[in-house]
């Protein structure tokens, strides 16, 4: 057989400095690849965001209208979730839909490097907007917001429900972060592996090699289908983002 | 039992949570083409639902699947 399989050396974080940054608590702080991307999407969706607002013409040009859609889908997913208190959130969920969807969509590009395939990058978004749910909530409510942990239910019920409630709440950013960390990874190992597959069938000579395009051309509709998920996780993490802050805005009464 | 082996029976064990995946995800789909058949009209309004569900569904699934790539691959 050929060299081994090794799926995962992709998603290895390297420095690409020599030398550390600085030191941050006794951690030295490297400029690693992760760094270098992150970088890349957040000026690939600043220069897309002014390039398509430059010319503010009432009758939108393609790339205007591309802006304009995003930022309408953005507001719809806020204004069914959360209402219109919730639209104050608007540049928050924004800029983490814009970013999680960026960050997706360049890694499938190959040689390049998926932020949020790091559990470190998505856990510190989920985290964040815990928090700020946990904020919002008591800064609207007071010491009110832990009724959101009490449902409409006989008391009987409420023994068993309400701590079901709490753990369920609090289980949120882990499931938050490890579905987005999870698709992202699970997608581009097994374009890896298949990718593998080409190189070790094409490598054995004979009617082996003319065998290889089978897993090419999986490969070719695996990274359509990671193109979908891409685009899906980040429309989930946004659409849960903003149900979360719909609850802490108004507790129980739905629209 | 040498260790390479056991990783990939653990690794192979784990990804039997993909069933779950595979099930719920067909029946969100499923009970959406349903509802949607039989009322086309607000078909439209629970695309929203759909996706949410099946994001849910999937995760789950993928819950498993990274155990099992953490057992294979460290």
């Amino acid at each position: 057989m050929a060299a081994a399989m090794a799926p995962m050396e992709q998603f290895a974080v390297k420095p690409l400095v020599e030398h550390p940054l600085f030191h941050l608590f006794g951690h030295a702080i490297y400029f690693t690849n992760q760094a270098l991307w992150m970088f890349i999407v957040v000026g690939a969706i600043s220069a897309f965001m002014m390039a398509a607002v430059s010319k503010r013409s009432l009758v939108p040009s393609r790339l205007q209208s591309m802006a304009e859609i995003s930022y309408e889908f953005v507001n719809n997913m806020i204004n069914s979730a959360a209402g219109d208190e919730g639209l104050k959130f608007f540049p928050f969920v924004f800029t983490i839909f814009m970013f999680v969807l960026f960050c997706n969509v360049l890694g499938i590009l190959p040689g390049s490097f998926t932020v949020t395939s790091q559990i470190a990058v998505t856990f510190a978004l989920a985290a964040f907007i815990i928090l700020l749910v946990i904020a919002t909530g008591f800064m609207r409510h007071g010491i009110g917001f832990l009724k959101l942990f009490v449902p409409k239910a006989p008391f009987v019920l409420l023994l068993l429900l309400v701590p079901i409630e709490i753990i369920s709440f609090f289980t949120r950013p882990i499931s938050l972060s490890v579905r987005l960390f999870a698709n992202m990874l699970a997608g581009h190992t097994m374009l890896k592996v298949f990718a593998a597959f080409v190189i070790m069938l094409g490598g054995a000579g004979g009617i082996l090699a003319f065998l290889s395009i089978a897993p090419f051309a999986l490969i070719v509709a695996i990274t359509a289908l990671e193109l979908l998920v891409a685009f899906l996780q980040a429309y989930v993490f946004a659409i849960l983002t903003c149900i979360y802050l719909g609850e802490a805005i108004n507790l129980h009464d739905h629209h | 039992m040498e260790l390479a082996a056991a990783k990939m029976i653990g690794a192979g064990l784990a990804c039997i949570a993909l069933v779950g995946a595979g099930i719920g995800i067909g029946n969100v789909f499923g009970s959406y083409l349903s509802g949607a058949l039989r009322n086309p009209g607000a078909a439209a309004t629970q695309t929203t639902n759909l996706l949410l569900g099946f994001a849910l569904c999937e995760a789950t699934g993928l819950f498993g699947l990274v155990i099992a790539l953490i057992i294979l691959f460290t």
